[in-house]
């Protein structure tokens, strides 16, 4: 049985301007995939309490000291639009 | 044709008796390359300039007494979500074209420092997500072996140029699976070692706390060979494994006797191709008969670890891919607001596997669905490396087939997601685990199509798992090579 999701709320969520014809397939296919994946539920007994690293590491610190950077230049030389040193991007916010 | 490009071992040799020079061996790549890839369309850059270069650095540099190591002149291509400072990467996205890195990743570093000329990038699924080339935004790779089929992927390009000859040895990445099963479906030797100990600085990342850098070669000693170059510490990725790395290398002439192998019970059955189960039945009785204790194993996890793997890794992505606004670097849509921007940048950039995984991601990560999908599915992680944890108390090393299949048609499975993600079925417990393992080729089915063997080991168990596929590669004798034909069937 087909998992039903909201999946316009999940596109914005995602930052995803979809159309709604796009939707209606992803929501299709998200809906069988999730039946399978819901399969995670049927996990039987209580594991270990589990790190993502097999090795145990956690947490990786340095010395605080400055360093090289990349060259502001080159990396500015990638982005779409940018002047004085900065990116450019339309406001975060709506101005009235 | 057939593919009879020299290992790096051979190569190597070769190099310093005076019998070729790098020029020569990049020479014969760029000539492969030529002859293969309107069919293969293994490459998304072919770097002939900077490899020509790089091949003359390596001949003067020999030449001066000057020799940086076993991959001195060695010509390796790398698969395109590795950063080349200056040189094109994509990660096989139109959300990147153009896109030139401001820094080389650490493994870009360490090959050009051991004297390696990079011959290209090689296309992939898109940011790595897939298992056939499909999804890439540039266009699907071949199989060299036939060329109706796909070469498996996500780091498909890179394998069908090592089977093609078109390098003597390649990087890739593997997530769920990404250098084990395009390995296996090419014929081809690759390896995902132990989570940590190879950089990811400079890999776009898909899911972080699964992906890992390795080899794709042409046989076992050239793999350990390639690992040895590209792994160690490194400050710049906060996972890097900072202990004591094992010798890979120091077994491979060891064999097996007295060893203990466990088969993986669960990895079989419905979905597998007889012809897979035949050679990997076959190969674990000469391993028998070299004289590992074999035992069959159950680890009743590994049901649920397809399931397990297609919530993290979704989650992952969605958090990894929001850097992908249009503001920084690669598309940027028009819009008014950023916000509008944004995602008008993301849904013309993202092909369809991309935006599926991020919304899927998204979803399990929502209010409310988390501890039910994203919570449950490390709960079964956790589970998965118990598993492991109470097998490899009773054997050294694990082995299974490294896909349930041989290689598909293209276009057979892109419209049904759930069978693409089943190809992974083999390789993903390695990847939740964390552990190394490898694909050695051991056998061509009716078709003349290579199938793959898979050995696994514990966390930092790269002697061990070598070892046993060094005896898998010498039990296999696999000389077969691809043809550049299409197989009717």
């Amino acid at each position: 049985m087909p998992i039903e999701i909201d999946i316009a709320h999940v596109a914005r969520l995602a930052r995803l301007d979809l159309t709604d014809e796009e939707l209606e397939g992803y929501k299709s296919q998200l809906g069988v995939i999730l039946d399978h994946a819901a399969r995670v539920q049927g996990l039987q007994g209580e594991p270990h309490a589990g790190s993502a690293h097999p090795l145990g590491l956690f947490n990786a610190f340095r010395e605080d000291e400055a360093r090289p950077s990349l060259d502001r230049d080159e990396v500015l030389s990638q982005a779409p639009e940018s002047a004085d040193g900065y990116f450019v991007a339309p406001p975060a916010l709506e101005i009235e | 044709m057939t593919a009879d490009a020299p290992t790096i071992v051979e190569a190597g040799r070769r190099l310093r008796s005076g019998e070729t020079t790098a020029v020569e061996l990049i020479e014969a790549v760029i000539d492969s390359a030529h002859r293969t890839e309107a069919q293969l369309h293994a490459y998304l850059n072919l770097d002939r300039e900077g490899a020509r270069e790089a091949a003359q650095a390596a001949d003067s540099d020999l030449a001066a007494g000057r020799d940086h190591g076993p991959l001195h002149g060695i010509p390796v291509a790398l698969k395109d979500n590795m950063c080349t400072r200056g040189l094109e990467t994509t990660a096989g996205s139109q959300i990147l074209a153009g896109y030139a890195p401001p820094y080389d990743a650490t493994v870009v570093r360490r090959l050009r420092d051991g004297g390696a000329v990079i011959v290209g990038k090689t296309n992939l699924d898109e940011f790595a997500m897939g298992s056939s080339t499909e999804n890439s935004g540039y266009g699907t790779s071949y199989n060299p072996w036939d060329i109706s089929r796909v070469p498996g992927g996500s780091s498909g390009g890179s394998a069908a140029a090592v089977a093609a000859g078109s390098a003597l040895a390649a990087l890739g990445s593997d997530t769920g699976g990404s250098i084990r099963q395009p390995a296996s479906l090419s014929g081809i030797v690759g390896l995902k070692p132990t989570y940590g100990t190879v950089s990811r600085y400079g890999l776009i990342a898909f899911a972080s706390s699964l992906d890992q850098i390795g080899p794709l070669t042409r046989d076992v000693a050239d793999a350990a060979l390639l690992l040895e170059a590209i792994w160690g510490h490194d400050p710049l990725d906060a996972t890097s494994y900072h202990g004591a790395y094992p010798d890979p290398r120091a077994r491979l002439d060891h064999g097996v006797d007295g060893m203990r192998i466990g088969v993986v019970s669960e990895l079989a059955g419905d979905g597998y191709e007889p012809a897979v189960e035949a050679a990997v039945a076959g190969m674990v009785e000469r391993l028998a008969a070299s004289g590992a204790e074999v035992v069959e194993l159950s680890l009743p996890t590994f049901e649920i670890a397809l399931s397990a793997y297609y919530l993290i890794a979704p989650a992952e992505c969605s958090a990894n891919l929001a850097r992908f606004d249009g503001i920084r670097y690669g598309h940027r849509a028009v819009g008014d607001t950023a916000e509008a921007l944004m995602a008008r940048t993301r849904a013309e950039g993202f092909g369809p596997e991309v935006t599926r995984r991020i919304l899927l991601g998204t979803y399990a990560l929502s209010a409310g669905y988390y501890d039910a999908f994203y919570g449950q599915a490390q709960r079964v992680r956790a589970a998965i490396q118990d598993d492991f944890a109470s097998a490899y108390r009773q054997v050294d090393a694990l082995v299974s087939p490294t896909s349930p299949t041989v290689a598909f048609k293209a276009g057979e499975r892109v419209d049904d997601p759930l069978a693409m993600y089943l190809s992974d079925i083999c390789t993903i417990p390695s990847n939740l685990s964390g552990h190394p393992a490898i694909s050695v080729p051991i056998g061509v089915d009716d078709q003349g199509l290579p199938i793959g063997f898979q050995v696994m080991a514990p966390a930092l168990g790269e002697q061990v798992m070598f070892q046993v596929a060094a005896e898998v590669e010498r039990q296999a004798d696999f000389t077969a090579r691809p043809t550049l034909i299409e197989v009717a069937s």
